[in-house]
């Protein structure tokens, strides 16, 4: 982090940002995870979406500056794949600032971390679920397929491209000074406002999605009752061998004998 | 039993395998790769967009327990879901609910496929990271076509390796459900409950552990499912 917090910016002029730049790079990151490999991770992908910045470097793209920033940029490189906008803005800005490649290289290098970090526990383990709990919710209100799935999509993309647009713009304008974008109130207290939003989605969710899924019958039916005793008495064991066993794993099983038994009794 | 093996084509589903094993990774991550949406999308091809959300929304409680972070192993539910909707489709009315057996083994099928195609996926990081480290020397001279190369390649096999797990499970995966289903002897209502409980049980224990992360949540979900039950119970 010691190069994100001590970087002071560049004394050049911000060079030239064009609207066809911006979006051939936003486009270029939604490919940004393509080429991910055990090897250089998703270095490759960092080159492929900065590309289109490193061009406006003096002798274009057969200029050495060009062919020096692109191998700079193309090295290994992890990050999450939607926060990773803010590293792809701040790198081709100061790609096209010049800044000495020592310091790109430092600068980069310290960025990984905390990209990751951020976007795991926003979008994956908070965004992501919310998202899906609010699509499981429709389905148990009886949205139709169509209602589900825009209702789903929408919201997720909402936040989805927003994200991008959002870090490649932040990422370009404050460039070595990147590190205070990561202050954002979304980036610091979204998962726990999204968390708190998740949890009341899916306390609403569960039931009226079993129900959905039951068939929508009598509510206090025998099997609407069974349902509604053994679904808490079975994630109170799957909690409990949380680490030794996965659910899925474990529903797997059920399933496989519960059609053994029906086929063969 | 009125099950038709009609429904969707082969091929169909193999292109959209392909299509929704792309998007968990390389391209464009829109999350049309969910259960709850990739599902509804191979059980309307197949001819019951229902049957195929009701079969999602299934895998979507299994699919809330991991998390796609990074390098770590998890199930492969794009191209797994393509499979199981489809199936969960066969032989239902474009507003009905899948029969009982084929919606098990729909749900069995999305999870082999989902295992599988986590694994699938490990092969293929691998296998561009062969192909990346032949060429990691022009990479260092900052060759833009080896830049695009290997972006092409990457997600190019992607698709196709959705699209072979797709071609892998659908087909033995239907005579699977057409065969059980014919001789399924458990009442619908039963097989429904068991098939549910289990997946509901899963996603509720994954949220009970995600929520601990932050504090008062595990009171609000406690809160709302009493809400949410009352609102089944008056019939909402």
């Amino acid at each position: 982090m010691s190069e994100l917090s001590t970087s002071t910016p560049p004394a050049l002029a911000t060079p030239a940002f064009t609207r066809g730049t911006r979006l051939r790079i936003l486009v270029r990151m939604l490919a940004i995870q393509g080429s991910w490999n055990y090897e250089i991770l998703m270095g490759n992908g960092m080159g492929f979406c900065i590309e289109p910045a490193l061009r406006t470097l003096p002798g274009g793209r057969e200029g050495t500056a060009y062919r020096e920033a692109l191998a700079r940029q193309s090295a290994y490189f992890n990050a999450h794949p939607y926060l990773a906008a803010l590293a792809v803005g701040a790198l081709a800005r100061a790609e096209c600032d010049q800044v000495p490649p020592s310091r790109i290289e430092r600068f980069r290098t310290a960025l990984c971390g905390p990209l990751g970090s951020v976007g795991d526990r926003l979008v994956w383990a908070a965004w992501l679920p919310a998202c899906s709990l609010v699509g499981l919710l429709l389905f148990g209100l009886h949205g139709t397929p169509q209602a589900v799935l825009l209702g789903f999509l929408l919201l997720y993309n909402a936040g989805h491209l927003w994200l991008r647009i959002w870090g490649l713009h932040a990422g370009w304008h404050q460039g070595l000074r990147v590190a205070s974008a990561l202050g954002h109130p979304v980036l610091q207290h979204g998962p726990r406002y999204i968390g708190r939003g998740a949890a009341v989605c899916a306390g609403l969710a569960l039931p009226l999605a079993v129900h959905r899924a039951l068939g929508g019958g009598d509510p206090l039916g025998a099997v609407p009752i069974g349902v509604a005793v053994a679904t808490p008495l079975l994630a109170v064991v799957l909690v409990r061998v949380r680490g030794r066993a996965e659910g899925w794993r474990v529903v797997l099983l059920m399933l496989v004998l519960c059609v053994l038994y029906s086929v063969t009794r | 039993m009125g099950l038709e093996p009609a429904g969707a084509s082969v091929a169909g589903v193999a292109v959209l395998a392909g299509v929704l094993g792309l998007d968990v990774v390389s391209f464009p991550q829109a999350m049309i790769s969910r259960p709850i949406v990739a599902a509804t999308v191979a059980g309307a091809l197949a001819g019951s967009p229902v049957a195929g959300l009701a079969c999602g929304a299934a895998l979507e409680c299994l699919a809330l327990e991991t998390l796609p972070v990074g390098a770590s192993r998890y199930p492969e539910w794009g191209s797994a879901s393509a499979v199981a909707g489809a199936v969960a489709a066969t032989g239902a009315g474009p507003l009905s609910l899948p029969h009982p057996g084929m919606f098990v083994v729909a749900v069995v099928a999305g999870i082999v496929a989902g295992w599988y195609g986590g694994e699938s996926m490990s092969w293929h990081r691998r296998l561009i990271a062969r192909f990346a480290r032949r060429r990691l020397g022009r990479l260092a001279e900052g060759d833009r076509r080896t830049v695009y190369a290997l972006q092409a390649f990457g997600i190019g096999a992607d698709l196709l390796r959705g699209a072979l797990n797709g071609l892998l499970f659908f087909l033995p995966a239907r005579a699977t459900a057409l065969w059980v289903s014919a001789r399924w002897s458990l009442p619908g209502d039963l097989t429904r409950a068991v098939t549910i409980t289990a997946v509901a049980a899963v996603a509720a224990a994954a949220l009970w552990i995600d929520f601990h992360a932050i504090s008062g949540t595990r009171r609000l979900f406690l809160l709302s499912l009493t809400l949410g039950t009352l609102l089944v119970v008056i019939g909402v």
